[in-house]
């Protein structure tokens, strides 16, 4: 499995949980198969791109940093998108920024195909 | 009359014991030290203009049997192909009839003089690590050390790792027939210095030879014949306690960690050698293992001891998805207005 299979696996994972957690908002709770699709499509994109930094750059900082980032922008354009008044900015950028995160330490840590740094 | 002071008759014997070299394509430069066999020399080469070591067998040797030692080495040496163990470039007779072979200056620090510098204990066990993998060649060519220690280990400026002083080296009887250093420089050797080489040298059983403190029991006692890979192991073992020792005072069994690595020492150096590592192998993939936070061979964990390097090993991600679930558990609490 290279780096790029596991960020797609672990941010598709962490973007169903991240998505089920939203049972517990009674305020969305109607819109919970939609809030799990699209949190599912965002770590499914946010693990691909993480495992795709992952497989060019060899830096456990640098990884952490780009998934933070990556997980924070798909958030925000995830509240960005949603209809109403309220977006939701921080209830879903800050689990979002930390999913991204954890996805990055995650995908520099993983050595499981050892052909892959060879590889580039 | 004057006499002569004691520096000054030891500089005639210096002087008086230094090989001949007039008609070799070698210079002589200095003496670099003395070994229970032979001297050192610092000497250049002329044909390739490059420094090497030679080392000259001491002038008495009345039976030979030095002399035959000093082949040995070098052609036990010769055969032993590794970044870790001193190439040899030459082997002779000088003109003053004395055996020599030339070998590779090795530049660096021994290792009992670096031990006590300042690095890390990972830094110190992949140090150690190196110093294993010629002795790993060594046996799977059939060859043990037998004089293992901190002063035999020579490090680079570069953490280059060179094993020293194979004059006691022994070729393991179970290979000694079939082995390629018993067989195929015997020849080239002879041809080289013009002395037919006999049957190596065989250490007679009950003989001791080793460095106290870093010498298996059963070498200790001179059970020459019984002696296999684990006594250089238990050599590795005191060296790597040596190594761990020297900066910090030693392994202390205060904390789980250490006692895993404590208990890989132990294993390592283990009075009965049934009860040591069977192989280089076995005991430097502990190492690695302790390394990576993985389970060792010679420590069995608890389920608490186990659970608690498992954390210890991944505290990080464990942090991650911790902070992760307490800021869902906030964000559910908190009800914005």
């Amino acid at each position: 499995m290279n780096k790029i299979v596991y960020g797609l696996i672990l941010g598709g994972v962490l973007g169903i949980f991240d998505g089920l957690t939203s049972y517990f908002t009674p305020a969305v709770r109607a819109a919970l198969l939609g809030i799990v699709i699209g949190s599912t499509i965002k770590g499914l994109i946010a693990g691909a791109l993480i495992g795709w930094f992952a497989r060019k750059v060899n830096s456990l900082a640098l990884g952490i940093v780009f998934g933070l980032a990556v997980g924070l922008i798909l958030a925000f354009a995830v509240a960005a998108m949603q209809p109403g008044p309220d977006h939701y900015y921080f209830q879903i950028m800050l689990p979002g920024g930390i999913v991204g995160l954890i996805v990055g330490y995650a995908t520099q840590k993983y050595h499981g195909a050892a052909t892959e740094t060879a590889r580039g | 009359m004057n006499w002569l002071s004691d520096d000054a008759i030891e500089r005639l014997r210096e002087a008086g014991s230094e090989p001949e070299l007039a008609g070799t394509p070698y210079r002589m430069l200095e003496r670099l030290g003395r070994g229970g066999m032979g001297t050192v020399y610092l000497v250049e080469d002329s044909r390739l203009n490059r420094r090497v070591a030679m080392k000259v067998l001491e002038v008495a040797d009345s039976s030979g049997d030095l002399e035959q030692r000093l082949l040995r080495e070098a052609r036990v040496l010769a055969q032993l192909e590794h970044p870790g163990i001193v190439p040899v470039h030459d082997v002779g007779t000088l003109p003053d009839g004395r055996i020599f072979y030339a070998m590779k200056f090795v530049q660096g620090r021994r290792l009992d003089e670096i031990a006590r510098d300042s690095a890390s204990l990972p830094e110190r066990l992949r140090l150690f690590q190196k110093i294993c993998e010629p002795i790993a060649i060594a046996h799977s060519l059939g060859v043990l050390h037998r004089d293992l220690k901190p002063e035999n280990i020579m490090v680079g400026p570069f953490g280059e790792v060179l094993v020293m002083d194979w004059g006691i080296a022994k070729v393991l009887a179970s290979s000694a027939e079939s082995s390629p250093i018993n067989n195929e420089v015997s020849a080239i050797a002879a041809a080289l210095t013009g002395i037919p080489l006999k049957t190596p040298p065989i250490t007679a059983q009950g003989t001791v030879v080793g460095t106290p403190g870093y010498m298996a029991p059963e070498q200790a006692r001179g059970e020459i014949a019984q002696l296999d890979q684990r006594a250089d192991i238990f050599s590795l073992g005191a060296i790597l306690k040596f190594l761990l020792s020297a900066r910090d005072g030693g392994v202390s069994a205060a904390n789980h960690s250490t006692r895993r690595l404590s208990a890989i020492i132990a294993k390592a150096t283990a009075p009965a050698p049934s009860s040591r590592y069977d192989s280089v192998q076995d005991f430097t993939g502990d190492i690695a293992a302790y390394l990576d936070g993985l389970p060792v061979k010679a420590y069995p964990e608890t389920l608490l001891e186990r659970t608690a390097r498992l954390i210890s090993r991944n505290r990080v991600a464990i942090v991650l998805v911790l902070a992760y679930l307490l800021a869902r558990v906030l964000l559910i609490l908190w009800r914005p207005h």
